[in-house]
């Protein structure tokens, strides 16, 4: 079994912007290793460098930030590792959104971190309320389905089975699927293209 | 003695004593014919443990899960079933060993290195077996209509256009596959995408997944798997449906795919890697047997004219921000509210001015290749507009094919030739420019169009590069003119 994770709490980091794809996230050059050693310090950097220090990941009052609160369709394009990997290393434990990229959050959920969506209007007084005041604690309560700021506690989505995962700490997927034993060869027997289409086989 | 039971599918539906028969029911989609016969067990948490009938792995995502992979003290499961090749590392224009780049060395060793503990087949650049992942497996008759298919690469979904599940996944993912051969996941939803009529002459399959995208946009695909079909995708020719297929992540979908029929078939025959003679008999019985049945039920559904879609350019930094070669470039006020920052961030990154044409845009590089479009049909139609003229002063133009077959094939056909001639460069296999992890880049603010896949910020290797994605013949005819041209007056 890995670690539950249940519940997250701690600053929050605001990053508005829908469609933010995995490019921006961790730019292709990064991914020229063998590791992932060291992505954390090159999360978003072309998105900073442009920015000139007004990146949220560059603003002061977001340091130490374990939360990253982001818009719509978060994390779409590559199905690169190297962005959630590049997050975690620099410190995020949870992502709340609009939406996210269906691969990103499979990352996310094989890392342990858990992917959580509000509905427009709660995330839009999320962001308000940690613009307003940073220093405030987020909680991303998972097991609970649940965010809380000091602007309210709003409902959040998490889709059942990467909910289960992550509250009983199952998302190490390896351990779980090698339970499944001769029952693999199993089904593969039943695979007509894995028998060679043999007339009997 | 053999004890199994004859494969129901050559048996009438009531014959069938497997557990899970392999027969189409009345009712029934592609997609669920294909989950259930790979269904290994529902998992704990209500997801399916599927089964994964092919992997396929390449330098930059592997090499991480064969670490975790040896961390665990596990080997890999069916390396009989796990296929890898070298493309996105690789250079374009030499590719003599060791490599000038180091990294990409050490990253293409590594792999070497894995495929040969591990016994899997490694698509040698040496034996001119290489290309890019999405290319080689189809042309080696590798992927097969039925099969789940796993890759780390989100252009899997490429795959699909055999009438396979095709998925992409991240590297924690490939580790799973390499240790168990089986992904934990849910099922999708599934919407059809019914492409009816006629393409009009000179639209081309780029230009109808383009259009598909600017139409549903670029999350609405989550949640989903995209069914192609009607007419125009059974006009297709199996290239051109890989090209749609290919894109389906850019639309947010999980996966996307076309019900296999004859066209698929005859693609297959005769292929290095497909069954041969009474078994490829009995496998396009099992092809037929999992397409999606007429009546069967989808989720969602949408229909598209295809007499309607016309040559299709982006505009923006993601592929659903697009428009017709004819039309103008969005005013903000004009859209909805919820994208009008959107717009507003592509216009200032594009350097684009709303209400204008896109026709007459000056770009500085042209791209044709990639897994969406380096294809032999690709280069074919490039080169009948190539053929018609000189590429401009002061544009940069690349063919780049997708494997070393399909440049063996334009070779025999003397495509290179013609692309010299008309001052492109022909260089060797790879992703190339469509994700710069090698030496092909944009420089500084350079606007390239190209047949790749995306429009990110800095996608094509300069931070600050741009980049618009419209069908080969479009990216030749830009070339040639040195701006954004309707291609139709070309061809």
């Amino acid at each position: 079994m890995s670690a539950r994770r249940e519940r997250i709490a701690g600053r929050a980091c605001v990053l508005r912007g829908d469609d933010i794809d995995t490019d921006r996230i961790i730019p292709a050059r990064y991914l020229r290793a063998i590791t992932f050693e060291g992505l954390g310090e090159h999360a978003f950097e072309d998105d900073r460098r442009q920015a000139k220090g007004n990146h949220s990941l560059d603003d002061a009052r977001f340091a130490g930030a374990r939360i990253l609160v982001v818009g719509n369709n978060f994390g779409c394009g590559s199905s690169r590792e190297h962005a959630p990997q590049a997050l975690m290393r620099s410190g995020f434990e949870a992502f709340v959104g609009a939406s996210f990229a269906e691969i990103f959050a499979g990352n996310c959920t094989a890392l342990g971190l858990p992917c959580l969506t509000l509905a427009p209007q709660d995330l839009s007084k999320l962001m308000d309320a940690v613009d307003l005041d940073p220093a405030q604690e987020v909680v991303v309560d998972v097991a609970g389905r649940r965010v809380t700021c000091r602007a309210g506690a709003f409902a959040a989505g998490v889709p059942e089975g990467t909910w289960r995962q992550l509250v009983e700490g199952s998302w190490n997927n390896t351990a779980v699927l090698l339970e499944a034993g001769a029952a693999i060869e199993a089904t593969a027997a039943r695979l007509p293209y894995l028998q060679g289409f043999a007339p009997d086989s | 003695m053999r004890t199994r039971p004859r494969p129901c599918y050559l048996q009438g539906v009531s014959g069938s004593s497997l557990e899970q028969p392999l027969t189409s029911h009345a009712s029934r989609t592609l997609l669920d014919a294909v989950w259930d016969a790979h269904t290994v067990r529902e998992l704990p948490n209500g997801d399916t443990q599927l089964f994964i009938g092919l992997h396929l792995i390449h330098e930059v995502t592997s090499p991480q899960a064969f670490s975790m992979l040896r961390d665990m003290g596990l080997r890999v499961r069916h390396p009989e079933r796990t296929f890898a090749t070298v493309d996105h590392i690789i250079p374009t224009k030499s590719q003599q060993r060791p490599l000038a780049d180091e990294l990409a060395e050490a990253m293409m060793t590594e792999l070497e290195k894995n495929c040969r503990d591990q016994q899997i087949r490694f698509f040698d650049p040496g034996r001119g077996e290489q290309g890019i992942v999405h290319v080689i497996g189809p042309e080696l008759g590798l992927t097969q209509p039925g099969m789940t298919i796993a890759c780390g690469d989100s252009h899997t979904s490429t795959h699909g256009a055999f009438g396979a599940v095709a998925l992409g996944i991240g590297t924690s993912q490939v580790r799973d596959v390499l240790a168990t051969q089986c992904l934990s996941l849910a099922r999708p939803k599934l919407r059809r995408i019914e492409v009816t009529g006629k393409l009009t002459p000179g639209v081309y399959a780029k230009d109808v997944i383009l259009h598909i995208i600017g139409r549903l946009g670029v999350k609405g695909g989550i949640g989903f798997a995209y069914e192609y079909g009607g007419p125009v995708i059974e006009a297709m020719t199996l290239e051109e449906r890989m090209t749609v297929c290919n894109m389906s992540i850019e639309g947010g979908a999980r996966c996307g795919y076309v019900s296999p029929d004859e066209t698929t078939f005859a693609y297959l025959r005769g292929r290095e890697l497909a069954p041969k003679g009474e078994a490829m008999q009995r496998a396009v019985a099992w092809w037929r047997s999992i397409a999606s049945s007429r009546d069967a039920h989808y989720a969602d559904r949408v229909e598209i004219d295809g007499a309607a879609i016309p040559p299709t350019v982006t505009f923006g930094i993601n592929p659903g921000q697009s428009i017709g070669i004819g039309a103008r470039i969005p005013r903000p006020e004009d859209l909805p509210a919820d994208e009008r920052a959107s717009l507003e961030e592509a216009l200032a990154y594009m350097d684009l001015r709303a209400g204008a044409p896109i026709e007459g845009t000056a770009i500085d590089v042209a791209f044709i290749g990639s897994c969406t479009n380096g294809r032999i049909s690709d280069l074919r139609e490039a080169a009948r507009v190539a053929a018609t003229g000189r590429v401009a002063p002061g544009v940069k133009a690349l063919v780049v094919p997708g494997s070393q077959a399909v440049a063996r094939a334009a070779e025999a056909e003397g495509l290179p030739e013609i692309f010299r001639a008309a001052g492109f460069e022909w260089r060797e296999a790879g992703c190339s420019m469509c994700l710069a992890m090698n030496p092909d880049k944009l420089v500084g603010r350079q606007l390239c169009a190209s047949s790749s896949n995306r429009n990110f910020k800095g996608r094509q290797g300069s931070p600050s590069g741009r980049t618009l994605l419209m069908s080969p013949v479009m990216v030749a005819a830009a070339a040639l003119r040195g701006r954004v041209t309707d291609a139709r007056e070309l061809l």
